[in-house]
């Protein structure tokens, strides 16, 4: 048997945010086995959340994770008012939608951002981080909090958007669709990152569905799957939007897919800001005065993939089972699909273009030598790997010219 | 003034240790990094090794297999090293404080020399908390 070396990434540093162990198993410089650990990120949230009423649970369910803090209210609000039978008002059905959607805004500049960052492209990372400011102010301005908005509640949601807020927000909106068909450009138009991210990390259509994969990471294999579409709830049955899909798997198709989507959701959000002006303002709550017995399951389409929330109710104040199951749970085991037979530095990009989020589902990556048990790589190592691949496709270009 | 803490006056160089955390401490953090808040023009760098650190900042709550992670990578650094806990999980616990898995809120586990509250905290109260730590070390 040739000697293996062990990659392992993580728990703690800087390619991921969150904790999370991957480890590599690699010959030379390919890929041949990857395997993770999670649980550093476990904070028992479903058992906390059979002592919680509710309405606190709203505030819990926020705290998964912070990128996309309003799916997860959004599936339990859903799965609650499957429980109850409840229907809201359409005001509190546009609102929801436009906190969704600038929600997906901000997460997908936040990845194009990354992504930039993990090919050795910093300031595709500082651009994206810059643009994405502006959509964290009109968070502000809505909810009074730039991140966990506590903008659900059973029964609507707990703040209005008023007229007078609607024209600054179209303003924003403009300005990113601009900056947009800036980074869109960038990105497409560029050599290196062709080079860089076309025919790595591939994931086929059959990968898709035997993994079970959900969100951008299937949609870019061709692979039809919006909950928005598939489960309408909220505004989007009462909107006109498509589905992106691409058809390659590769990472270049993710970021087109996502690249793509950020347009979609500037248009749901100004056609739901016109529905907006339709409603009677502060028509945004109904009345709940309890929850019956009974069990929902709830779906978003967070950023990133499906949320799913299931609870089960036994007309009491709490609920007496939670189950939540996050897109990047079944994400991430599509790794053993994309980043088998790749080299370390191609390991990097594949890994991030699924968007993996640990915190909703827990998770990280590093380089020992599996005979030895050495560490031979660390995680900014391995960064600079893929930086200087990068810049090895850079020279080759340039001297071309 | 002493020599150490001369050192800490400029260029401080950052590791960032993500506890089990909800994601919006770590990404308000990398904000401060970003051109509109900009960190980096007083020297305040993002290391990826805790050997390389003057400032260890801690979020997210504490759990039992954090723990043991967290009193290694402190005693890894070298001294006198700054600890700062962001964020209502790293201060106190926050939300998660009845939770089965939680192993203490930061100051139980390692000292911490400054706290920046807030659920996330803004990036300008990041920077006003470091602002604080600078001038009284």
């Amino acid at each position: 048997m040739s000697k293996k070396t062990l990659i392992p990434i993580g728990p703690y540093h800087p390619l991921q945010e969150e904790p999370e162990l991957f480890k590599l198993y690699c010959d030379g410089e390919i890929v041949k086995d990857i395997k993770w650990e999670t649980g550093y990120n476990h904070r028992g949230i479903e058992k906390l959340s059979e002592s919680k009423t509710y309405e606190q649970i709203f505030f819990l369910v926020e705290r998964i994770c912070g990128i996309c803090s309003n799916s997860h209210p959004f599936a339990f609000a859903n799965a609650v008012e499957e429980i109850a039978d409840i229907e809201i008002t359409n005001r509190a059905k546009y609102i929801r939608s436009i906190i969704g959607e600038l929600e997906r805004l901000h997460s997908h500049l936040l990845w194009v951002g990354l992504a930039g960052h993990f090919l050795g492209y910093n300031t595709v990372f500082m651009w994206a981080w810059k643009y994405r400011e502006p959509v964290l102010d009109l968070f502000e301005m809505i909810s009074g909090n730039r991140n966990s908005y506590a903008m659900f509640r059973v029964g609507g949601v707990r703040r209005d958007i008023e007229a007078i807020k609607i024209p600054a927000i179209h303003k924003v909106l403009d300005d990113i669709k601009k900056k947009t068909d800036l980074l869109t450009g960038a990105i497409m138009d560029d050599p290196v990152i062709h080079a860089r991210t076309k025919g790595v990390g591939i994931l086929t259509k059959q990968d898709i569905i035997d993994y079970g994969a959900v969100g951008p990471t299937a949609r870019a294999s061709g692979v039809a799957i919006d909950v928005r579409k598939d489960d309408p709830y909220a505004a989007y049955p009462l909107v006109n939007w498509k589905v992106i899909t691409a058809e390659s798997g590769d990472v270049f198709a993710k970021a087109e897919v996502r690249l793509l989507e950020m347009y979609e959701s500037i248009s749901i959000i100004e056609q739901c800001l016109d529905g907006l002006n339709k409603e009677k303002e502060g028509d945004i709550t109904i009345k709940v005065k309890e929850i019956p017995e009974g069990i929902g399951n709830g779906r978003a389409e967070a950023p990133r993939g499906e949320v799913f929330h299931f609870v089960q109710s036994d007309g009491s104040s709490s609920p007496v089972r939670h189950k939540i199951r996050a897109p990047s749970y079944v994400n991430i085991a599509t790794f053993k699909k994309s980043c088998i037979g790749q080299t370390i530095a191609d390991a990097t990009i594949s890994l991030a273009a699924v968007d993996p989020c640990y915190c909703c589902t827990e998770r990280m990556a590093v380089a020992y030598d599996i005979n030895s048990g050495e560490r031979i790589m660390n995680a900014n190592e391995l960064i600079n790997e893929s930086a200087k691949k990068t810049n090895e496709i850079k020279n080759t270009f340039n001297s071309q010219i | 003034m002493g020599f150490k803490n001369y050192c800490f006056k400029k260029s401080l160089w950052v590791f960032h240790f993500g506890g089990a955390s909800c994601n919006n401490c770590d990404i308000e953090i990398l904000d401060c990094l970003t051109p509109r808040h900009d960190l980096e023009r007083f020297g305040i760098l993002l290391v990826g090794s805790i050997r390389h650190a003057d400032v260890l900042l801690v979020n997210g709550s504490i759990n039992t297999r954090d723990k043991e992670r967290l009193i290694e990578v402190y005693n890894q650094a070298p001294k006198p090293i700054l600890v700062v806990a962001i964020g209502a999980c790293g201060c106190t616990g926050g939300y998660f404080t009845e939770s089965y898995t939680f192993a203490g809120p930061v100051d139980k586990i390692i000292p911490v020399n400054a706290y920046v509250p807030g659920c996330p905290p803004k990036p300008e109260a990041i920077i006003a908390g470091i602002i604080k730590l600078v001038q009284n070390s």
